[in-house]
Formats: C-alpha cells, structure tokens, sequence
C-alpha cells in the first residue's frame, strides 16, 4: 500500500500529516482530548482513536468517512468484581484495579477476519472485538491465568499490554508483549497462552528473578513482516534481536550513545535492519548530550550508524515514546514523534530528518496509512 | 424521585441535559438515565459502577457517600442531584 500520510494521536487530539502536501498537517480532530492510540483499520477503512478523559474514563471512537467525523463505540470493559476474589496485588504491594485505566494499544486482526480489533490495555488485559468496536470481550484464557499476576507496572502504575503482533500468514498466531510482564505466545487465537522468552535479563530486579521471562520490562516488541520468525525488541536494559519468534533473545550489545529507548522499528523485508532511538537510562529519559539522534544497524546488530541530520541538538531533550516511531509497509518511509511535540519523516532510512512541527502536543502514537 | 443535573464540562462529550428521574437511591435515578442515554454512564461510573475517582456527586449540596455503589438516598421528592468534576486530577 502507497503511503498517503501519517495519523497523529497526541496529548491534545488527533492530528494528520498528508504526504502528498509535503507532510503539511490539517485540521485535528478531538482538539484538547488526550489521544492514548489510533488505528486505520486496513479491512474497513475505518479509524480508531482512543481517548483518556481524565475524569470521565477511557474511550474510542470510529470514524467511518476519513476522519471527517466520529461516533462514539462500545468500550473494553473488565469483568465484575468479584468482592470473594482475592484482589491482584503486584510485587511492589500495589493493589491493581479491575477497571479500564487506559487503551495503550489498537491492532487489526489477520485481513482474513473483517473488522477484528485487538486492544491492549491498562491494567494488563487483552481485548478483541469482532465487529469494529461495536462489542468487545476479554481474552479470559490470559486473564485468568495465574502467571499474570506477577505482572506489575513500569513507567504506568499499574502493568499494561502495549504490543500485539498478528502473524502474517497464520492468524490464529498471536504475540504480545507486556510493561512489565514479558512476552506471551498463542497458536490458537487467544484460547490459551505461553510466556515465551528465554535469554532477557532484568538487572534492576532481585537476582534469583532477573531471568525470569514473566517479569521482564519489555518496551516494544516488533517483528519482520517478510520474516516473522525475526523479531527486535527494545527492553528496559538493552536490545534485543530473536530469529525463532521470540522464543528465545540475545542482546545487542555495545550500542553508542546508549542501548536504552523505547522505541524499535523493523524494515518489513529485510530483518537484519532496524532502527532505535537511544536515550539515556533510566530516571533521566533524556537525548544523551542532548542532541536527538536515530540509530540504524544493518547487519543483524553488529553494528549500528547514528543519524542526527534533521535532528536537534544540543539542547534538545525530546523522549520518543514507544508508539511514536513507525515505518510504513513498504520500508520507505520513518516518522517520529517526541514528548516535547516534535515530529520528524525521514524518506531515505531516517539518514536525514524533515521537521514536521516543533509545536505539536506530546505525541503519544504514529499511525501510516 | 430526583431532578438530575450534568456539568457544562461533560455535554462536550455526551448527551446530557437536565432531567427527571424515578428512584430512590443515587443508583437507582442514575440508572433510569442511563436507560435513555447509554453512552452517558460510562463517563460518570465505572465498569464496576463506581463513581468515577475524579467525579462528585451532590444530594442537595451533600456530596456522596457511597462512591462504590451509590447507594446513597434520595431524600425528598423533589431532591436535586448534581453530577460535577472533583477539583483533582485532569
């Protein structure tokens, strides 16, 4: 598919960047809203926008005429609380709450499945609605399961899904990854769940877990299109690169200026090329030498090139979270978008950067279309 | 039996004008709202039915006691309920 633009979900509505108007932005939709997540819906055409009202809770909306207006669809709900349940409380002692905190996260399902939906959520749930958003049902199979419970949250009080990968060719394949909780495997479309992850490490937890796949902070989770065996992932402590669909990681190791981020992307045919956006670790979360800079390896992990063309610095302290660094399908074409309401597209594989605003909201997600 | 008023902030969002409901807890006139207008609930309670953590909910000017279930009741006939923003969070 040819790209036509960028759609922008930020602290303060939704916005769009058309390509053809040199990257010009229009008119946002949901001025003032915070916008936790967006989806173009490649079946339907539709769009999703996730909203995070504050005080009246969490919401979406589709739109069914390109963004020219939006209604209003049913929400991910929690199941009723159960006052006999014993409540989930994580490792930090917090007790997690079985209400909808936030929708971190919106994937279409397989192109065979019509308008399916999958939702990552805080708290910790995983949600599909298969007639575009006007129901929703809980994966319970995860849920229920009681390795979940040792999920707690990171950056987020309180644990959430913020990655789901649908294989490409096997729908019913089904991997997501979890802040903090790991990555978790289906091959039956959600009926029942591994913690897969063998090889990731967590330095900044007690020793006799750090091991522990279950447990682990994994930022982004991302996978090769035309190799879907191949997947990158960028972890609270380092990169990490798996060739048998995340069964199994080995750490990059060596990555100047640092190997800290969020955010990961992937060219969609060749899986030995990705690209991160380092930031110092970890309680400053900032450009290091202030100066924005993108990394690129070619070759697998073995090494990797800086690229700041485009870029500010010094001076500069953007974030880019890890919704808000994508590439779109034909591997052309890089957006990112910081915290501080910079966004940036890169046409030659993010070697030079055009600046789109300086002025934007923080941006919380990118979306090609 | 209660006359249920709505915060200018929430009418941005969702159909809710000032209305006469049937009931004799908060719960209960809340529901027989929520009946005419579904989308509305969700933006005052939770899935779960508790109020909201950065609502209020005023019983002729008495704030509500029973977040969880509001099960607070309505005092008189002609009671008046106010469904505002806390001045918290944002």
């Amino acid at each position: 598919m040819k790209t036509s633009g960028l759609r922008i979900a930020t602290r303060k509505g939704l916005f769009f960047s058309s390509k053809k108007n040199n990257w010009k932005l229009g008119e946002p939709s949901f001025l003032g809203d915070n916008c936790s997540a967006v989806l173009r819906h490649p079946v339907s055409n539709a769009i999703y926008v996730a909203l995070d009202h504050g005080h009246f809770g969490v919401k979406l909306h589709r739109s069914r005429n390109d963004g020219e207006s939006f209604s209003e669809t049913a929400t991910p709900a929690y199941p009723p609380h159960d006052d006999d349940a014993e409540p989930w409380v994580d490792m930090m002692g917090r007790t997690i709450p079985d209400s909808l905190q936030l929708i971190w996260c919106l994937e279409s399902g397989h192109a065979d499945q019509g308008e399916r939906i999958w939702a990552g959520t805080i708290p910790g749930g995983l949600f599909r609605s298969d007639d575009g958003g006007d129901s929703w049902q809980l994966i319970e199979s995860l849920w229920d399961d009681p390795q979940r419970r040792k999920w707690f949250g990171g950056g987020m009080d309180f644990p959430g899904i913020h990655s789901i990968l649908v294989h490409p060719e096997r729908p019913e394949d089904i991997t997501i990854a979890v802040s903090c909780g790991g990555i978790w495997h289906s091959d039956d479309d959600g009926n029942s769940w591994s913690n897969i992850g063998e090889g990731m490490e967590a330095p900044y937890t007690p020793p006799d877990v750090a091991n522990d796949p279950g447990i682990q902070d994994v930022h982004r989770l991302t996978r090769c299109r035309s190799y879907p065996d191949q997947m990158w992932l960028q972890h609270h402590a380092g990169i990490y690169r798996s060739e048998d669909a995340g069964s199994h990681w080995q750490q990059v190791e060596n990555v100047k200026p640092s190997s800290f981020g969020f955010a990961v992307a992937v060219h969609p045919q060749n899986p030995d090329t990705a690209w991160f956006v380092p930031e110092i670790k970890d309680e400053h979360r900032i450009p290091a030498d202030g100066r924005v800079v993108v990394n690129r390896t070619d070759d697998g992990g073995k090494s990797f090139s800086s690229f700041s063309n485009g870029l500010p610095g010094p001076m500069a302290y953007d974030l880019v979270f890890r919704h808000a660094f994508e590439i779109d399908q034909r591997g052309e074409i890089l957006a990112m978008g910081s915290t501080t309401g910079s966004l940036w597209v890169s046409e030659d594989g993010g070697e030079n950067w055009q600046t789109i605003s300086n002025h934007l909201p923080p941006i919380y997600a990118l979306r090609f279309e | 039996m209660a006359i249920v008023n709505f915060t200018q902030n929430l009418k941005r969002h969702v159909n809710c004008p000032e209305t006469v409901s049937e009931g004799t807890t908060v719960a209960e006139v809340l529901g027989k709202v929520f009946e005419q207008e579904p989308f509305l609930e969700g933006y005052i309670v939770d899935e779960q039915g508790a109020l909201r953590k950065h609502m209020v909910i005023f019983i002729d000017g008495i704030a509500l006691k029973d977040r969880a279930k509001l099960s607070d009741p309505i005092p008189r006939e002609d009671s008046e309920i106010f469904v505002m923003q806390a001045l918290s969070g944002g």
